[in-house]
């Protein structure tokens, strides 16, 4: 393997990984906010106990998403040093906006909410985990928007003397259609995983407490009564970000088809241009051999629907766009993305997702009416966890491999100069540099992960803490603090 | 002024706010195992940075996107050609930030030593190589007229990029023995300060030693001037480490840092990499940024969004001042490594 392949590899590797605990973050910290509003709101202290139960999984997650976040940014100059003299004019301001305006709030106030418990105002403790909320949240719109750029280049123009892309509105490059379209379906896909994630676990402690015989009946519907709420309020919100991902996933569709036709045939694995063409659910034998007979299971018309919003519309297939493609950007370079990977990672990010919802609708269904379910159902629940996370994996995956090979795919309707094939960007640091922390990363990253499943199960199995009393506030300077590490 | 040298001068300004802070946080690292003879005495030296030191981190990503978005080609010139340095600054920034947070989840000796080793491997790794990183950028490394860096990882390992990397890991040890005796009480604070009167004469005598080197060999008539504030400054911190006047000691041990940076900052001006190959090839601060548009676009940015920063942060720094001792320090919260009831209760 050359250079290029490794820090491809690598990216990949770091990206995935981090980006399993990034969704669950996102998703989770707005919901540990309105778990913990609820308390203030009510004094009932369930959401008390809730907050702290998952506020604890949020910060066991919290801790691994911030400190992969800096290879993110370090990678770009370490490994795609080309790339970044490329595009740095434009790329770098949402990066710096991002810390200037996102990473600052966020790690401040998660230090503030943590070790403010029982030490600020209530209301200011509050203030804290939404502001770190708000933070969280911002820095995934000015992350996307800079994704958006490679995706779909605007606000742009190449400058021949310099031979590099440079801003000319920062206004064009923030409302970008592809952010617009990009964030809400990868902010209702971040509030699935954490919903699912909290459903997942409430939902099973709800079940085991009602079948836990050496708890006496006083505590075990107490302990129902804690788990089944926060069950149902994160079905509620699976449930409407669910239909929110599908909706912005729709939209996204439609968006890609017309910014990168190339991309959207390869999602269907359309070899040739077709009239109504159909939606493949699944294909036997490899869509990316390069034939074109493996669409055997299809609905027939809803690949053009999709795409055009017409059931009989023509869509163009992969070989055609690569005659286009070679005759618009030059010869002799293939511009078919890897079939196999962005086809089967399509399916697998709309399965995944279906799957992971499907939990919101059984779950309300379950439990309607104050009925309980069967102790199938605690299984079930924990089953459903890992769906959108694994949605969102590959998701990303169909993405960034989709757009292969482009870094900076061209925009058909704008500037074609701004554009980078991959192989470009690559820095010109020796393959045994990029192997070494390839594998240092992919070790590092391995351990790290086992610790942090470790310490969730652990945690869930646990369950709520109970709640001390609040110590008396006059004596503040000399109390113990009320949570030490 | 021209907004290329705002920029130059906004980018010092956030590498003097990242290596101030995360400076003393990387000493309290450090000094983990020398300070904490127990695990009470480790828990309280944690705490002292627990509410602030992701924060303080996030300087050094703030620092490195307004290198990429000002000068994208320094960033891209400096971040491929320090490649081997920064990747184990990374994995050091990596393990010692997951420490802070798992050390105190699971009830265990050995899972509590495998993270304190994180947490002392991982400071001391960034304090000494941002030395031979900021050393080197001002000694200059050969650079082609591509823009590359054409040296290997033993380029860097020259005398004068080596004693910047001592200099910056005595001078962080020492600030952050300061800011322990600052923060603690009792019997820790004593020791505390203590090895801060200890440390104070090695750092001093290496820090003169390259604060001269720096001067002589690439400073300017005006970083004279540095030089001297430089050396008043770490000669109160070592008076308020023999004296116990420990905000003092800490006080001059930021100006002291803060110096050191405008320093190196100061000789490297207009240079941003100097080019060792030929002069011809340095990266400036003209050749290496961005447009005009871009610069004007992110000092709007900086301006509006820089101020509120700090007011915020400070107000942590504010809420979280009150000195910490073994007293105060509650049982542990962990949960145990593992019992027959804890595996039962996952069934």
């Amino acid at each position: 393997m050359d250079a290029l392949d490794l820090a491809r590899w690598q990216f990949g590797v770091t990206t995935v990984y981090h980006f399993i605990f990034v969704p669950l973050t996102i998703g989770l910290a707005p919901m540990v906010a309105i778990m913990q509003t609820v308390w203030f709101r009510t004094g009932d202290e369930r959401w008390l106990r809730a907050t702290k139960f998952f506020g604890k999984l949020f910060l066991i997650n919290f801790a691994i998403g911030v400190v992969t976040g800096i290879v993110q940014e370090f990678q770009f100059g370490m490994n795609w040093s080309e790339y970044s003299r490329f595009v740095g004019d434009v790329f770098g301001a949402p990066l710096a906006l991002e810390g200037l305006a996102a990473f600052f709030l966020e790690s401040t106030f998660i230090g503030a909410w943590i070790f403010g418990w029982d030490r600020l105002p209530k209301k200011l403790h509050l203030a804290s985990i939404w502001l770190a909320a708000i933070g969280v949240n911002l820095s995934a719109f000015f992350i996307l928007a800079a994704n958006s750029f490679m995706q779909h280049p605007v606000g742009v123009e190449y400058n021949a003397e310099t031979g590099r892309a440079e801003l000319t509105s920062i206004g064009a490059l923030l409302s970008n259609n592809t952010v617009l379209w990009a964030f809400p379906h990868q902010i209702t896909a971040a509030f699935m995983t954490a919903a699912c994630f909290v459903a997942g676990i409430a939902g099973w402690w709800m079940v085991k407490a009602r079948h836990q015989a050496q708890v006496d009946s006083h505590t075990r519907h107490e302990k129902v009564e804690l788990y089944r709420p926060v069950f149902r309020f994160a079905c509620v919100v699976l449930l409407v970000a669910g239909v929110g991902a599908a909706v912005t996933g729709d939209g996204q569709a439609k968006l890609m088809y017309q910014q990168q036709p190339m991309k959207m045939a390869a999602a269907e694995g359309l070899c040739e241009t077709e009239e109504g063409a159909g939606f493949s659910l699944f294909a036997i034998g490899n869509p990316g051999d390069g034939h074109c007979d493996v669409q055997t299971f299809a609905i027939p018309g809803v690949y053009s629907f999709m795409a055009t919003g017409d059931f009989n519309a023509t869509v163009p297939g992969v070989n055609q766009l690569q005659a286009e493609y070679s005759e618009k950007y030059g010869d002799g370079q293939d511009y078919v993305p890897n079939l196999a990977v962005t086809y089967w990672n399509f399916r697998a990010m709309i399965l995944f997702g279906v799957l992971g919802a499907a939990l919101g609708v059984v779950g309300l269904w379950v439990t309607r009416k104050g009925r309980n379910p069967g102790r199938w159902f605690g299984r079930l629940a924990l089953i459903a966890i890992p769906g959108p996370f694994l949605a969102n994996l590959t998701g990303w995956v169909f993405t960034e491999m989709g757009r292969q090979p482009w870094v900076v795919a061209p925009n058909p309707d704008g500037d074609w100069t701004i554009r980078m094939l991959t192989q470009d960007g690559v820095s010109t640091v020796g393959p045994w540099s990029v192997g070494i922390s390839l594998v240092t990363f992919t070790l590092l990253y391995g351990s790290l992960a086992i610790a942090w499943f470790g310490l969730i199960r652990r945690y869930a199995a646990a369950g709520a803490p109970g709640i001390e009393e609040a110590p008396d506030h006059d004596d503040d300077a000399d109390r113990p603090l009320s949570f030490a590490y | 002024m021209e907004l290329v040298t705002f920029w130059f001068i906004l980018i010092t300004v956030l590498w003097i706010g990242y290596l101030v802070l995360e400076g003393f946080d990387f000493g309290v690292g450090m000094l983990l195992p020398i300070l904490g003879r127990n695990d009470t005495d480790r828990r309280v030296m944690i705490n002292t940075i627990a509410p602030i030191w992701d924060g303080n981190e996030v300087w050094l990503i703030v620092a490195g996107g307004a290198t990429f978005a000002a000068f994208p080609e320094w960033y891209a010139t400096l971040f491929s050609g320090f490649y081997l340095p920064l990747l184990l600054i990374l994995v050091g920034l990596i393990i010692r930030g997951v420490a802070f947070e798992y050390r105190g989840t699971i009830e265990g000796d050995r899972w509590r030593n495998l993270w304190d080793t994180a947490i002392v491997v991982g400071s001391t790794l960034p304090a000494l190589l941002w030395g031979v990183a900021f050393a080197n950028i001002v000694r200059g490394v050969p650079i082609d007229a591509d823009k590359q860096f054409t040296g290997t990882l033993f380029t860097l390992l020259n005398p004068y990029g080596l004693l910047g990397g001592l200099t910056t890991l005595l001078l962080f040890a020492f600030h952050g023995a300061l800011f322990l005796g600052l923060r603690t009480e009792g019997e820790i604070r004593a020791r505390a300060i203590a090895l801060a009167a200890k440390l104070s004469v090695p750092a001093i005598g290496v820090a003169v030693v390259f604060a001269l080197w720096t001067q002589l060999a690439y400073g300017k008539a005006w970083t004279w001037g540095v030089v001297v504030v430089a050396a008043v400054a770490l000669l109160t911190a070592a008076y308020g480490a023999f004296r116990e006047r420990e905000a003092l000691g800490f006080g001059s041990t930021v100006l002291a840092t803060a110096s050191a940076v405008v320093l190196l900052f100061g000789c490297l001006f207009p240079d941003v990499m100097p080019s060792s190959t030929n002069e011809l090839f340095s990266l400036t601060i003209h050749n290496a940024s961005s447009t005009h548009y871009t610069l004007v676009v992110m000092t709007w940015a900086a301006c509006f969004l820089t101020p509120v920063v700090i007011l915020y942060q400070s107000w942590t720094y504010w809420v979280f001042w009150h000195r910490i001792g073994a007293t105060k320090i509650p049982p542990g919260h962990g949960l145990p490594w593992s019992t027959p009831e804890a595996e039962a209760s996952y069934r």
